[in-house]
């Protein structure tokens, strides 16, 4: 049974009765099928195939269906949170749901009947925030009007509380015993009024994952967990040079393995052409289990050929870059207000730094893999993703099948940090089911991790300031040479060449008279992708440190040179992702407070550096210090405290978790983390050379200041880990007075000590 | 470095090797047996045929831990212990943790809200089941000997844990 509702309200919401009475709440959006509703075939009880965001059954239980790709951001808690609230429900009545992929199409094209489910840039409280209040407030309100009916009453002397409707003279109702009539009635006109603020119950809760029992008792299944369809185990040799491929090769002792099925030759990408496969040309070992698989992968004998690029490496890249920023003359002009070249001549004082980045591998605990069941007219997949969207796409392109008949679960994700935002190993995984007629379960080792993934760009910054008399800064020339991140992206999308590597609005764009900004492209065959705030990381470690050896040279202080290029807090014209407008004044607030908390000023005799540093990333505002002393050859970080205004806070302990562990993963990658290329091949294997942070070298706690704020959410995901690299530099100099101008910090620390 | 004993006190005895028949092992509790190559290592046991994938594959190489699990009480890289070595051995995963109720520890990384992609936490909470045994008050830099990598950054939160568990288990005793 399917109760069909009004027309006007139709293209945003869809409700609908199982034959077990439980009403379904499902979220369309404007754009999406116009008429039709949830199929009734849909609507099943089996909530993983079905997957509205708002289930009741009879018995009162509360079942919400999470949209997002749980990658570790907490979404799977925070999403439904939002619905929760609206709904009027106790949090411990709920239980959640992962929602599988919701492609559907529309007479406009694709569409997906949850909204967004991507993770990336963010954007999922952002996109969530309202849409998704949206969709608890209409359940809430069907269920008022359908007590409304039942006791012959105006919904408006009603009210509801903890899953129940209550009438003025004590009367309750239980959501469970009015779903079915809920179901019958028409939705209203325009979206019923959401709660104020002041009503909240749930958002802004600190509110545990939602899900932890079943991580910490081993029940979660990731996208390696799967093993449904007697797939195969896939594991592929790939060529390890960049835009290599495979010349002959013997697989005659693998196929001796035991549990070995067969061996599959796989194509690469074509030299210059868009990476829209595999990253990789390859041989793929089939087998009845892993350990067989991976046997018999060594067993290959293969003659790999160089490609046309056989001697990129790290070194001649930095000999590139700089030679860019030494000679060239000509560049891609990303912001350029007054004259800076009129206002060097003017300078009473002219400092200048370069600062070099290295390119970084997302490394996912959890190390990319998917299983794929490719049948006649249908395909489905189970992966741990972040972009099912693209996954959809990629199948498609491969199999020939309609979009709409490939089924796509995600799983929880052991990591993402951008890595899966491409789908290449979802295109490994049905180039090999095609051409072996099975299903395939495709297992990525970290070897093949850290050799083939998307790195975040390599480049070198260069910085240059022009102050007055008074130690004002007149002029900055942020010129940078990198490895771009548009390269060779599929699609129509052209990004511009200094994306995710210059940004032409981040601080202090619009805070000095005459900004020059200028990118120059260093050529290099090595895959670039988007990393954990892209192009933040990138950025704010040259723009920070050098601010802060601003401050040095000038004698200022360092917080106070800060404070007085922010100046009065306003909003200013911000074009990138997270604008349209940045304001001065949070970045400021959060500065503050973060001085304060570190004691900022405070005289020290103990030998130990404090540093500082801030930066506005996707919307949020973040701001870290440390107190770090060094003893020998080794770094000890004493404290570390990171101070973030992300606008409303939905979930409290979620925002604290996702700033702890941003201000951690900004100290393990500033530390140790470095992919680097020799011989045209990347020379990391496994965590011995990408040493991520033990406990050990980790401070023993984030001191996470959360600013309050009525102010519109921003997601918290991303901006946790931009200026913790600059502010760990920072302190490292006010310990040692060495300045660390290359990242990876310690091994430079240490040749510099 | 691809060391099985990577974070327990005392090396697994070796199994007497009968290539002929099949090898025995205890696994949370009940025995199997195990007819393949017997180099495969324990991971991919518990994995692939047992299904028990709570235990998680990170790095192949013992370098990350999330592959760790009990044998005989000692916290081990399941990834790198051949088959041949853990058997005859009692072999605990986390989804053998839990009996009447959960573990102290997996309450306690409830209570401190630990996971965030929760997949390195079956091999942290094992390694914390470990220290707690032989450390049943462990300091600052007891939990620091913890080597599993979090790529999350739970560092902070699991010591916490850690510290609440070690309660939890203190007022159990009382």
């Amino acid at each position: 049974m399917s109760a069909i509702v009004n027309t006007g309200r139709r293209r945003f919401l869809a409700v609908s009765l199982t034959a077990t009475g439980a009403l379904l709440v499902g979220v369309r959006l404007a754009f999406a099928d116009q008429g039709s509703d949830l199929p009734p075939e849909l609507l099943g009880d089996d909530l993983t195939d079905v997957g509205p965001f708002v289930r009741i059954e009879r018995d009162n239980r509360i079942v919400i269906g999470a949209r997002g790709c749980e990658i570790g951001q907490g979404v799977m808690t925070s999403l439904p949170m939002l619905i929760a609230e609206e709904l009027d429900v106790d949090w411990a009545q709920v239980r959640v749901v992962q929602l599988p992929y919701g492609y559907i199409e529309t007479d406009k094209g694709p569409s997906n009947k949850y909204g967004e489910q991507f993770a990336g840039g963010s954007t999922s409280i952002p996109d969530g925030w309202k849409e998704l209040r949206e969709a608890g407030a209409t359940a809430r309100w069907l269920l008022l009007q359908a007590a409304a009916q039942e006791w012959n009453l105006p919904a408006d002397q009603l009210h509801t509380e903890s899953g129940q409707v209550i009438a003025a003279d004590g009367r309750r109702l239980t959501y469970g015993a009015l779903a079915r009539t809920a179901a019958t009635i028409a939705l209203p006109d325009k979206p019923p009024a959401l709660k104020k603020p002041e009503q909240f119950r749930i958002i802004g809760k600190p509110t545990k994952v939602v899900d932890a029992r079943d991580i910490v008792t081993g029940r979660t299944l990731y996208g390696i967990d799967e093993y449904s369809a007697n797939a195969l185990v896939a594991v592929i040799a790939r060529c390890p040079y960049l835009d290599g491929s495979v010349g002959t090769f013997d697989d005659s002792e693998t196929r001796r393995v035991a549990g070995v099925v067969d061996v599959i030759a796989l194509p690469g990408p074509k030299p210059d052409e868009p990476f829209s496969g595999p990253l990789a040309a390859g041989v793929a070992v089939l087998a009845e289990n892993t350990w067989a698989a991976l046997q018999g992968r060594e067993k290959l004998k293969i003659q790999w050929k160089q490609g046309d690029w056989p001697k990129e490496s790290s070194n001649a890249l930095t000999g590139a870059a700089n030679s860019l920023l030494d000679h060239s003359a000509e560049g891609l002009s990303v912001r350029k207000d007054g004259d800076f070249v009129k206002a060097r001549k003017q300078a009473h004082q002219f400092i200048e730094a370069r600062y070099e980045m290295p390119f970084l591998a997302h490394a996912t605990m959890e190390p990319p893999g998917a299983l794929i069941e490719i049948k006649q007219d249908s395909a489905r997949l189970v992966a741990s993703m972040q972009n099912p969207d693209g996954a959809s796409e990629i199948i498609s392109q491969l199999t020939g099948l309609a979009r709409k008949d490939i089924e796509i679960h995600m799983t929880r994700a052991g990591g993402g940090f951008g890595r899966r935002l491409a789908n290449d190993f979802v295109a490994e995984a049905v180039l090999i089911a095609k051409a072996a007629g099975k299903p395939v379960k495709l297992m990525w080792t970290r070897e093949d991790d850290l050799a083939h993934d998307f790195y975040r760009p390599f480049g070198v910054h260069a910085l240059a300031a022009t102050l007055d008399r008074k130690k004002r800064l007149t002029g900055w020339s942020h010129r940078c040479a990198a490895t771009p991140r548009g390269y060779r992206e599929t699609g129509t999308r052209k990004r511009a060449a200094n994306n995710a590597t210059l940004e032409a609005d981040d601080f202090p764009a619009g805070l000095i008279a005459n900004l020059d900004k200028t990118f120059y492209g260093v050529e290099s065959r090595m895959p670039r992708g988007a990393w954990r705030a892209p192009i933040h990381t990138f950025h704010a470690f040259a723009v920070q440190s050098f601010i802060d050896e601003i401050a040095i040279a000038t004698k200022q202080d360092a917080v106070k040179l800060r404070l007085e290029l922010l100046g009065e807090p306003r909003q200013i014209p911000y074009s990138g992702h997270g604008g349209p407008v940045f304001d001065t004044g949070r970045l400021a607030n959060v500065l503050h407070l973060c001085a304060d908390k570190i004691g900022w000023g405070d005289k020290r005799n103990d030998g130990h550096g404090i540093g500082i540093a801030c930066h506005f990333t996707f919307g949020g505002y973040a701001a870290h210090a440390f107190e770090v002393s060094v003893e020998g050859r080794e770094l000890r970080i004493h404290r570390a405290v990171c101070v973030a205004d992300v606008g409303r806070v939905i979930n409290p302990l979620g925002v604290e978790a996702q700033m702890m562990g941003g201000t951690i993963d900004g100290i393990s990658t500033a530390l140790h983390l470095a992919i680097t290329v020799k011989d045209g091949q990347v020379q990391q294997k496994n965590f011995p050379d990408y040493p991520l942070l033990r406990m050990a070298q980790a401070p023993r706690s984030v001191e996470v200041q959360i600013v309050e704020s009525t102010l519109e959410p921003s997601g918290a995901g991303e901006i946790g880990i931009p200026s913790a690299a600059p502010a760990l530099a920072n302190a490292i100099y006010a310990a040692t007075t060495v300045r660390v101008r290359k990242l990876p910090l310690m091994p430079q620390l240490l040749r510099m000590l | 470095m691809a060391n099985p004993l990577d974070h327990s006190a005392e090396p697994v005895k070796r199994a007497s090797a009968r290539p002929s028949e099949a090898l025995a092992i205890t696994i949370n509790g009940k025995p199997y047996f195990h007819d393949g190559d017997p180099a495969m290592p324990l991971l991919w046991f518990l994995r692939d045929t047992l299904r028990l994938t709570g235990t998680k594959f990170g790095c192949g190489v013992a370098a990350c831990g999330a592959c760790t699990v009990l044998v005989d009480g000692k916290a081990t890289r399941a990834c790198v212990t051949p088959m041949s070595v853990a058997a005859n051995h009692k072999i605990t995963t986390i989804e053998g943790l839990e009996t009447v109720a959960l573990h102290p520890v997996q309450q306690a990384w409830i209570e401190e809200d630990v996971p965030q992609c929760g997949y390195c936490q079956a091999g942290q909470i094992m390694a914390a089941v470990d220290l707690l045994q032989r450390k049943p008050k462990p300091g600052d830099d007891d939990i620091a000997t913890i080597g599993n990598l979090c790529r999350c950054g739970t560092y902070p939160r699991i010591r916490r844990a850690i510290l609440r568990a070690a309660d939890l288990i203190q007022g159990q005793k009382k």
